[in-house]
């Protein structure tokens, strides 16, 4: 086995990459739940939007319509989730899974011609000067855009939800549903925006394994991805900023094991890609000491009679 | 306008309706699946439903009924007691996992022995393995407050990845060329889980499911422990006034879900699979979900969704072959069951009113 082999810039570059899926995915469930829905179907979500963004992908060669139409498929199976948990007043939990097992299914089916299949490239951006610092350069500076794109949505989320109005209703929302309805705010609306903001996150997620991770199509091919995803929110407390942080220490975990596997460690292959898991559940352990942070009226279900 | 309005009871009449009208909205959905699929509907839904029962080769299938129905009808007994208290283990296909591992694991290590303690002991180191699996996230959860769903989901995968390793590593056939997955327990007899009545399909399995059905009705109606689990789900403050502990409910609950699955797995691995392999799981644990929400979270009605959903996957299997349906359509097809079901659940609770827009 050789340590030396691990190139450490090469690594914190693909940790970037590694951390964009699950970042989408949880920044999305991140403004779900802090209007006050758990939605248990980003799993679902995000594998539609990656057999979505793949399908239309590899059809029209462009990426960036793939990722649009990634987005619109997770948008569109949120809303499923949306009727039944704000019109029907199903149970979240049951609903969320639902989501999951039909959205696993469905994608399935969907990708049944796809797999096998390259998808048209993503141009990267190589910023010319920027992308020649040396360390930093290659770390930061010549990813695909939507490794920035990711960090955008942190910033913007951040600020819409600490600084605009639609973010202290969509709090308020989330808190106490009942004030917010005797204030005149239509929760059933945000929330059910909430729920389509969050399906498209996860769709752009899904499509960004499929079309850049990895890429191919492959049943299944999220492997949990929207689980840890669900996870990295309790982790970060409900707060942006530190989703960003969760989700590069997830992403680096996995790209470490994944050099520590080529690199030839003497541990089995299968008890390393184990390692995700493993710190999800450890992370969970850490951060659940202090649920005071958890949006009050999380999962509970708004009906305007009571 | 449509308004819904709160019963002040559950409908008793919706209880029972809407599964049956989930299966029958689903069927007509499906209908359409199929048709988009480019497959004749009719045939595809004679040949799920119909064939496996009293088609041609109904002999060969009716028993498969049991085989394929005893692990769903295991795992969602468990599953719905907690689901019940407001506790979602939703990592049954985990504990199944190592309830496999761990009895195989024991049959294993006597080979090639020959004696009547064998199976029993395997019994139990399934029920044991899976009970361990599930008591880490109510440990977790009792202990630092994590949350049990996101726990008991991960080590799912943690338990996919400990199968693997163990079909390419400990548990190999040491004679097997070396070819992945264990030693085939259908040829060692004492570890031999096999059919009770020959040809029909009956192994200890579905004995032990048959037990779990009654035990969890009588659990639930009899039983001041199902009385405090029914009370927990339904009003959660009301059943702290009324000392119940929640900390022993959310260890009971996991603790029996997990040996149940553990179990199904174990009896899984013994008899219809036969050996430790690579793709030992087939979804069994995410499928008794939709079983255990379809039957109500009820014992009685379990068994009997436990069937059906049975018959979808011998019936799929049918279509799959004789149509060329898709595997996945079944899942979908499943996974639509139980929106279907969670979609008309509100009749149950809520009334549909017709009313003109108040004025304000």
């Amino acid at each position: 086995m050789e340590f030396g082999s691990i190139n450490p810039v090469l690594l914190l570059a693909s940790l970037m990459v590694a951390a964009t899926p699950i970042l989408l995915a949880a920044l999305g469930e991140l403004v779900v739940e802090r209007a006050g829905v758990l939605n248990l179907g980003v799993e679902g979500m995000m594998i539609i939007g990656a057999i979505c963004g793949f399908a239309v992908a590899v059809n029209t060669g462009s990426p960036v319509l793939g990722f649009v139409a990634a987005a619109a498929g997770g948008a569109l199976l949120s809303l499923l989730f949306a009727i039944l948990t704000q019109f029907a007043l199903a149970n979240q939990v049951a609903s969320g899974l639902a989501l999951t097992l039909f959205g696993l299914g469905l994608s399935a089916l969907l990708g049944q011609g796809y797999v096998g299949i390259k998808p048209p490239p993503i141009g990267k951006l190589d910023i010319p000067l920027l992308g020649d610092i040396p360390l930093l350069g290659p770390v930061l500076f010549s990813h695909d855009l939507m490794v920035y794109f990711g960090l955008t949505l942190v910033v913007a989320i951040w600020a819409m939800l600490k600084y605009s109005r639609a973010g202290l209703v969509l709090r308020a929302v989330g808190e106490n549903h009942d004030a917010a309805h005797a204030l005149g705010y239509k929760v059933v609306r945000i929330r059910v925006l909430a729920i389509l903001f969050g399906g498209a996150c996860a769709g752009l997620g899904g499509a960004y394994i499929s079309l850049i991770r990895v890429p191919q199509w492959t049943e299944g091919m999220t492997a949990g991805a929207g689980w840890i995803a669900l996870a990295l929110v309790v982790f970060a407390s409900w707060k942006a900023g530190r989703v960003l942080l969760g989700a590069w220490i997830f992403g680096g975990v996995t790209v470490l094991q994944l050099n520590l596997q080529a690199a030839g460690i003497a541990i089995p292959v299968e008890y390393l890609s184990m390692s995700p898991y493993l710190i999800t559940i450890l992370v969970l352990v850490i951060m659940s000491a202090d649920r005071s942070r958890a949006p009050a009226s999380l999962g509970r279900i708004f009906h305007a009679s009571q | 306008m449509l308004r819904l309005e709160k019963r002040p009871q559950p409908s008793q009449v919706w209880t029972y309706l809407t599964p049956l009208l989930a299966v029958v909205i689903t069927m007509i959905m499906g209908v359409a699946l199929f048709a988009a699929l480019g497959k004749d509907p009719v045939a595809a839904i004679t040949t799920i439903f119909w064939e496996p029962l009293f088609g041609e080769f109904a002999f060969y299938y009716r028993p498969q009924l049991l085989i394929k129905g005893a692990p769903l009808v295991l795992i969602a007994i468990g599953l719905s007691l907690g689901f019940r208290a407001g506790i979602w283990n939703i990592g049954a296909e985990g504990q199944y996992i190592i309830g496999a591992l761990t009895g195989a694991g024991v049959g294993l290590a006597f080979y090639p022995m020959e004696s009547w303690v064998i199976f029993p002991l395997m019994v139990l180191a399934g029920a044991f393995g899976g009970w361990i699996w599930a008591m880490i996230p109510a440990v977790l959860k009792l202990r630092f407050g994590t949350n049990e769903i996101l726990v008991s989901l991960m080590l799912v995968y943690v338990a996919e990845k400990l199968l693997a390793a163990m079909a390419l590593g400990l548990m190999k056939n040491p004679e097997g060329m070396g070819f992945p997955g264990s030693r085939n327990l259908r040829q060692y007899e004492s570890a031999h889980n096999a059919e009770l009545i020959t040809g029909s399909g009956m192994h200890w399995g579905v004995v032990a499911a048959m037990i779990a059905v009654i035990f969890a009705y009588i659990l639930l109606n009899r039983h001041i422990l199902g009385y405090h689990i029914r009370l927990t789900g339904q009003a959660p403050r009301a059943a702290r006034f009324a000392g119940v502990r929640p900390a022993r409910l959310v260890l009971f609950c996991l603790g029996t879900s997990g040996a149940l699955a553990g179990l199904a797995g174990m009896f899984e691995v013994a008899g219809p699979a036969g050996q430790v392999s690579i793709d030992f799981n087939v979804g069994y644990g995410f499928t008794a979900i939709i079983v255990a929400f379809l039957g109500r979270l009820h014992p009685v009605g379990i068994l009997l969704a436990g069937l059906l959903m049975a018959l979808t996957y011998i019936g799929g299997e049918l279509a799959q072959s004789n149509l060329g349906l898709p595997a996945a359509a079944i899942q979908l097809f499943q996974g639509m069951l139980l929106f279907f079901l969670l979609a008309v659940d509100v009749l149950t609770n809520y009334r549909i009113r017709l009313s003109r827009p108040e004025v304000a």
